[in-house]
């Protein structure tokens, strides 16, 4: 069976934007497949927002083009595009019971009120709102805003959906719940989601595909997990997840391998598919490990590739996972390695001695 | 000790607010007092009870025109400076534009301006201009004084208003107007009423300008004005203020009203939209 090829539904070429002197985007280039779930994931301030702004024409690019649906966008103004928005403030219309809310937009295609009265009815079933059509806008909870802002997005049945920051103002269980049913709901009605989050584990959680913004600039555009077991660089690796930066050096490369010290792990080759393209490796200073791919040997654990000898300086207990701060010799910061509490297995106390295991699979090189 | 510590400041709070309510409201109340007495000179003591003085009002033709004439006025200001006041609240909300701060405050100055100065400025503008005196620049005149009051009302209401909201109406295919007409409209609509009932309550009992400015139709103020000349007709002139009286405070009491009523149907802490009153 072979997948059919990813057909594009935005193209984003060359944009850039600024707001007299500030540069809020600077030249960002992308493809958004259809029935995609692409988030936008950066820290504040990043151009994020501008460039969905951008899509929805809500803002114009200073330069560059918007393609949606094979069409130029150029002059195209935010009522007449194939996207529809849900905003970070749900910007309800207040004055409106909840099936004028979601009915708004169909009204202004001027169907049957009948019609209009059908399609709303199955947006709110789509979002669980069924028979709260007639509630007044202030009568709603937090979440149930948020679905009446996504049913009035869904009901325009729009090539393209955007989200921005959808779920920031509801508290960690609602959104945790709200991540799995956007997700689902996406992928049965296969439209095409573009979400904006400074969330690293919504984006991850979520998305097909994740663009990692910082000033402006695209900094990676990849799969979450391509994102989490590659990032191209320092900045993307510590805002996706926890990171522990080791100093290393190039010693040489030789037969398809390269030969690395890291001076608290040891010397050790990779194979030449680990290295990314382009790198250079009289740059290289430093490489990059998940706590995870670190683990405590304790008797009878599996055996691993390589063993270093640490020291545990701190323990922070999760419940399901306990975090250890380990000194390692030659590494003037401590690693963080995270550990699995199975049964049966204690805490090491703080002062502890321990063996530290680690493959040469888990080093991450950067460009 | 702690309670009569409480308690002294509180009493005296008490007497203070009295005495200030009695200083604010007293001569007020000589007003109906008059309207209802039954002699012709206005002194203590009150003679008797009549309405009399009120069924010679009923009878005074020319009462009837100038009561005409400050209804044309009133609304006629009411509607044209809520219009500007929409306009400018809107335009200080929404967009950005040099020495914005300056201009606002520039354009609020006539709140502060005393009114003969306004008055005696328009009169001089008009002559020069010759134009005719009339109800007119009465209105005109009028609309100068009351933008200002519009303005302040309406800015809280503009101000209140989310921008996002615009952006979904826009962003959900309805165009400009369409989003005017069905968003902003609806939403500031609280703002809108109870700016227009208090210009007309200002315009209505506006007396230096209306003075200078009207011709030979006279506003109602300026018709009380020539007749307190006659001391036979000031217990009628009594009952004519007691009419205003009353109808002014129900305007407010009807625009503060409103204002809460659809703060409250909107959800909204009714203090955040703002208000007049």
């Amino acid at each position: 069976m072979t997948t059919p090829l990813p057909k594009p539904i935005i193209d984003l070429t060359g944009i850039t934007k600024s707001f007299g002197t500030f540069q809020a985007l600077k030249g960002i280039n992308a493809t958004i497949n259809e029935g995609e779930f692409f988030s936008l994931l950066g820290p504040s301030g990043c151009g994020k927002t501008t460039l969905l702004r951008m899509i929805a024409g809500f803002e114009s690019p200073t330069d560059g083009t918007i393609v949606i649906a094979g069409q130029d966008m150029a002059g195209v103004p935010a009522n007449r595009r194939p996207t529809n928005m849900v905003f970070q403030s749900y910007a309800i219309f207040p004055h409106l019971s909840v099936a004028d809310n979601v009915g708004y937009g169909l009204k202004t295609r001027k169907l049957p009120k009948a019609e209009i009265a059908r399609e709303v009815d199955q947006a709110l079933q789509m979002v669980d709102l069924g028979g709260l059509g007639s509630r007044a806008a202030h009568e709603l909870s937090g979440g149930q805003r948020q679905r009446v802002a996504l049913a009035r997005a869904l009901v325009m049945k729009p090539k393209v959906v955007l989200l921005d920051e959808p779920l920031s103002a509801l508290d960690k269980k609602l959104r945790d719940q709200m991540q799995v049913e956007l997700r689902q709901l996406q992928q049965r009605l296969g439209i095409t989601f573009i979400l904006v989050t400074h969330d690293q584990e919504e984006a991850l959680t979520m998305s097909d595909r994740i663009a990692v913004m910082f000033d402006g600039r695209i900094a990676q555009l990849a799969t979450p997990e391509e994102l989490y077991r590659r990032p191209v660089d320092r900045r993307v690796a510590s805002f996706i997840g926890v990171m522990n930066f080791l100093d290393a050096r190039a010693t040489g490369r030789m037969n398809g391998h390269l030969a690395l010290d890291i001076p608290a792990l040891g010397s050790i080759e990779l194979p030449s598919a680990q290295v990314p393209e382009g790198l250079e490796l009289r740059n290289l200073e430093t490489i990059g490990i998940r706590p995870e791919m670190l683990t405590i040997l304790f008797e009878g654990s599996e055996q691993t590739e390589h063993v270093a000898r640490g020291e545990v300086t701190g323990t922070a207990y999760y419940g399901d996972m306990t975090y250890y701060s380990v000194r390692l010799p030659g590494h003037s910061e401590d690693v963080t390695i995270s550990m699995r509490n199975t049964a049966g297995r204690s805490i090491v106390p703080p002062g502890s001695e321990v063996p530290v295991g680690w493959g040469a699979d888990s080093i991450v090189l950067f460009q | 000790m702690k309670s009569a510590l409480k308690a002294f400041p509180s009493k005296w709070l008490a007497v203070y607010a009295v005495a200030y309510m009695v200083f604010l409201y007293a001569p007020v109340i000589l007003l109906p007092m008059f309207a209802f007495n039954d002699a012709t000179v206005i002194s203590f003591p009150l003679t008797g009870f009549t309405a009399k003085w009120f069924g010679v009002l009923w009878q005074t033709e020319a009462l009837h025109g100038a009561v005409r004439n400050s209804l044309v006025v009133g609304l006629s200001s009411a509607v044209l400076s809520t219009v500007l006041g929409a306009c400018a609240a809107r335009a200080a909300a929404r967009y950005r534009f040099p020495l914005k701060r300056g201009i606002m405050s520039f354009i609020l100055l006539p709140l502060v301006l005393p009114e003969i100065i306004v008055a005696v400025a328009l009169l001089v503008l008009l002559m020069q201009l010759g134009m005719p005196l009339s109800l007119v620049t009465v209105v005109l005149g009028h609309v100068l004084i009351c933008t200002p009051f519009a303005i302040a009302i309406l800015s809280s209401a503009f101000q209140g208003l989310d921008q996002s909201l615009e952006e979904a109406s826009f962003d959900l295919g309805e165009t400009r107007w369409g989003t005017f007409r069905r968003v902003i409209l609806p939403l500031v609509m609280p703002g809108v009423v109870s700016s227009l009932l208090i210009t007309f309550t200002i315009s209505l009992d506006e007396f230096i300008i209306a003075f200078f400015l009207t011709g030979t139709e006279v506003t109602l103020p300026v018709y009380i004005w020539s007749q307190l000349r006659f001391p036979g007709k000031l217990p009628s002139v009594m009952a004519l203020g007691t009419i205003l009286l009353v109808l002014s405070v129900l305007l407010l009491i009807l625009a503060e009203w409103f204002r809460r009523r659809s703060a409250r149907k909107q959800g909204i802490e009714a203090s955040a939209t703002g208000g007049f009153a």
